[in-house]
């Protein structure tokens, strides 16, 4: 009797103790990952999707300017996972020895946006040298800044930009506002922004693509679900989600 | 100041008949003062003696007549009366030095301050205030700061001249002189003037006259032999005793 | 028992707290000095962009400044005046003159933009006549404005109330009019109160950035303030950006230190 007692106590012990996990390499924890603005849409979707799939991950997702980001990672900012919007922002992590094995994994290029209705009758880059344009750039010291830079020089266009913002998202507002009369941003941003924005294509443009690398930083909190999130960027699921907001997949 | 547009044959000096609404209630009195008389208004606190004061100054709404050798005051806005008062707390200007003080009725007057720092320096000399001349009131002691307050309303050369609790602001020991002080300047000011006080000691020395005003009404009206000898109530019976 | 003459110093349990809340206040001012790369500190100051934004701020806020006076001063005789006045509309006038000190700079950059912006409220009528406020140094000013007005208004009432009233009883006394006591008395009495609003004022308003940006944007020479500057320059160039934060520290002190004396003494109460 006493014995039989014993071993339900022993039962009701171990009920109260966490269920071990049917699958014993599930993930739990939090993930935190750093990624370029124009990411936007599309991470939150495939972080949507992994946390479905691993219900014990909580993935926490901070947008930004890529070189803004890049900078909180120098400074020591407790993050899993870096996605910049070009290469050389991933070049600064990865000189201080911040970050593992980054991989390309979305290109993306330029568009003209205008507001729905394209008050401003823009048709292409060189009315964007148009003094009587109100036109946004991203600022150069930023990725898409740099891209436009790039383009307008190849173009020979002298734009005559009334803005220069700090991020990607912030130039796509003004023009969703209809603050401005035309912006540089990425295509993706055109798609992701609905029917108050509308795309110029750029032909000009394909030829300047920012690569967008990913990486595991070197030292990451919760780097077995990270690695995890990563793989699902690079793999199958991420690059349709990505393809269908219009990144190209390299 | 002499009364241009006085009444023909109408009696100089001041003629007061009001009722000035309180919270409580209405201060109601009626007299007339003749000029180089000083009459001491005194009582209990609270008996609405200050809103009498401030009725006649024009600074607070009434009911009735106040009139100067026949000319109404009434309808006049403060500013105009003439009226000159010292507050009880003195009033002075902090911002502005004694002589500025003392020279701002004349300054209001000539529209600059050289001039009216000119006309301020007599007073200055009267009331012996020459050496505090660039002080500011801060510096200032209670009885140095009272001088200066009545120079200022002086200098206005008012037709009236109101003083409210004149000694409250002082150090009991100098009370005795500047009262003294008080007494000679008030002789030597010629219009009628009205004292607010509840301290015997100023009825004795500064009023020629008492009006015995309780509960917003005058009880009493004599020297205060008259009101010693023959008390209207038990409040006058203790203060004239 | 006499009482000792002396006051009782404040407990051990004060004097800790107040020295981590100093501590927490002083600490990052002294990391800024420290970690300030002084070797390059003149030639990082005399660059374009640092005395573009130099430049900017100091004319804008001083701008700025200006309005909060013409418009605040007035605006805080009709709050004093209101205290003697119906409690629902004093209540309201407050709170209105209130938002924009709590309000998150960012909404009010938002607001603005949605009142003044080309399709905004009144914005699109402006846009009519040919006047666009976005993009625009005016804009900065209306931001500006728009932030640091609160601290004007209520220093500025504050003053009025506390001015001893009175004073004007006795001026009128004396046969001063209407507007000589507001010129000769009511203004002197509340200059100090009006002075340390205008610094106020002026600090908040070389400071600003989240209305600033969202409502003018960011432009080199025309938007592009110290405080922008700065937090553009944090990505890609930390030492232009600590340059640009020491030069502000440096103006805000300057402002603080400079005017503060001036309006201290000669007013002795």
């Amino acid at each position: 009797m006493k014995r039989a007692a014993t071993l339900v106590g022993v039962a009701l012990l171990a009920g109260c103790a966490p269920t071990p996990p049917a699958d014993p390499d599930a993930l739990t924890g939090t993930v935190t990952v750093l990624a370029a603005a124009s990411l936007t849409d599309v991470f939150d979707d495939l972080a949507g999707r992994f946390e479905a799939e691993h219900p014990g991950v909580d993935v926490v997702l901070s947008y930004g300017g890529s070189s803004a980001l890049a900078e909180q990672v120098l400074e020591g900012a407790p993050a899993d996972v870096f996605a910049s919007a070009n290469e050389s922002t991933m070049g600064s992590v990865e000189a201080a020895g911040l970050a593992d094995d980054a991989v390309v994994f979305a290109t993306n290029a330029l568009a003209l946006a205008v507001p729905a209705g394209n008050p401003g009758g823009v048709t292409g880059l060189a009315d964007l040298a148009d003094p009587d344009l109100t036109v946004a750039l991203c600022d150069p010291a930023v990725p898409c800044g740099s891209a436009a830079v790039e383009l307008l020089a190849r173009a020979g266009v002298r734009a005559s930009a009334d803005t220069l913002e700090e991020d990607v998202r912030a130039v796509l507002t003004k023009v969703a506002l209809g603050e401005v009369d035309a912006a540089l941003v990425y295509r993706t941003d055109v798609n992701a922004a609905g029917d108050e924005v509308e795309g110029i294509e750029l032909p000009e443009a394909a030829s300047i693509l920012n690569r967008y690398p990913i990486a595991l930083l070197a030292d990451a909190p919760n780097a077995v679900a990270a690695r995890a999130f990563v793989d699902v960027v690079l793999g199958p699921v991420g690059r349709k989600a990505l393809a269908d907001a219009g990144f190209g997949i390299p | 100041m002499t009364a241009s547009g006085a009444a023909p044959g109408a009696a100089p000096g001041l003629r007061v008949d009001v009722a000035v609404p309180r919270e409580a209630f209405d201060v109601v009195a009626a007299f007339d003062l003749p000029p180089g008389r000083v009459l001491g208004v005194v009582g209990p606190n609270g008996a609405g003696k200050s809103s009498l004061l401030a009725a006649i100054a024009g600074l607070v709404d009434a009911r009735g007549t106040i009139a100067l050798d026949g000319r109404d005051l009434a309808a006049l806005p403060a500013e105009r009366r003439g009226v000159g008062v010292v507050f009880q707390d003195l009033l002075l200007f902090p911002h502005l030095s004694v002589r500025d003080n003392v020279a701002f009725p004349q300054r209001v007057r000539l529209g600059g301050w050289r001039a009216a720092r000119a006309a301020a320096e007599p007073w200055l000399a009267r009331l012996d205030l020459t050496a505090l001349a660039d002080r500011h009131p801060g510096a200032l002691s209670g009885g140095q700061a009272q001088r200066v307050a009545l120079a200022r309303a002086l200098a206005a050369e008012p037709a009236v001249l109101l003083l409210d609790e004149p000694m409250a602001a002082l150090d009991v020991e100098i009370r005795d002189d500047v009262r003294a002080d008080l007494a000679r300047h008030l002789r030597a000011f010629g219009g009628p003037a009205i004292v607010v006080s509840h301290d015997r000691a100023d009825a004795e020395v500064l009023a020629d006259e008492l009006l015995v005003v309780e509960g917003g009404r005058v009880v009493q009206r004599g020297t205060l032999a008259e009101l010693a000898a023959a008390p209207a109530s038990p409040w006058v019976a203790r203060f004239a005793r | 028992m006499r009482a000792s003459a002396s006051r009782r110093r404040p407990g051990a349990a004060v004097l800790v707290l107040a020295g981590v809340g100093l501590a927490l206040l002083v600490l990052p001012l002294v990391a800024l000095v420290v970690r300030a790369p002084w070797g390059e500190l003149p030639a990082l100051l005399a660059s374009e962009a640092v005395l573009q934004a130099l430049a900017l701020s100091l004319g804008t806020a001083a701008v700025s400044t200006v309005a909060c006076l013409v418009l605040g001063i007035p605006l805080a005789v009709l709050l004093a005046h209101a205290e003697h006045g119906a409690a629902v509309p004093r209540r309201l006038l407050r709170a209105a003159i209130t938002i924009p000190m709590v309000l998150p700079p960012v909404i009010g950059g938002i607001a603005l933009l949605l009142l003044l912006g080309r399709r905004g409220l009144l914005g699109q009528w402006l846009a009519e006549v040919g006047i666009a406020l976005p993009f625009t140094t005016p804009a900065v000013v209306i931001a500006q404005t728009f932030v640091a007005m609160p601290f004007l208004v209520f220093a500025v009432e504050g003053a009025l109330r506390s001015a001893d009233r009175r004073s004007e009883a006795a001026a009128d006394s004396l046969g001063a009019s209407r507007a000589q006591v507001f010129r000769l008395v009511t203004l002197p009495l509340v200059a100090p109160g009006v002075a340390a609003g205008a610094v106020l004022c002026f600090t908040r308003a070389l400071g600003e950035f989240g209305a600033t940006i969202t409502f003018a944007g960011s432009f080199p020479g025309v938007t592009r303030t110290l405080p922008i500057a700065s937090y553009l320059a944090m990505n890609s160039d930390p030492d232009t950006a600590i340059a640009l934060a020491l030069v502000l520290l440096a103006v805000s002190l300057v402002v603080l230190l400079a005017l503060r004396d001036r309006w201290l003494p000669g007013v002795a109460r």
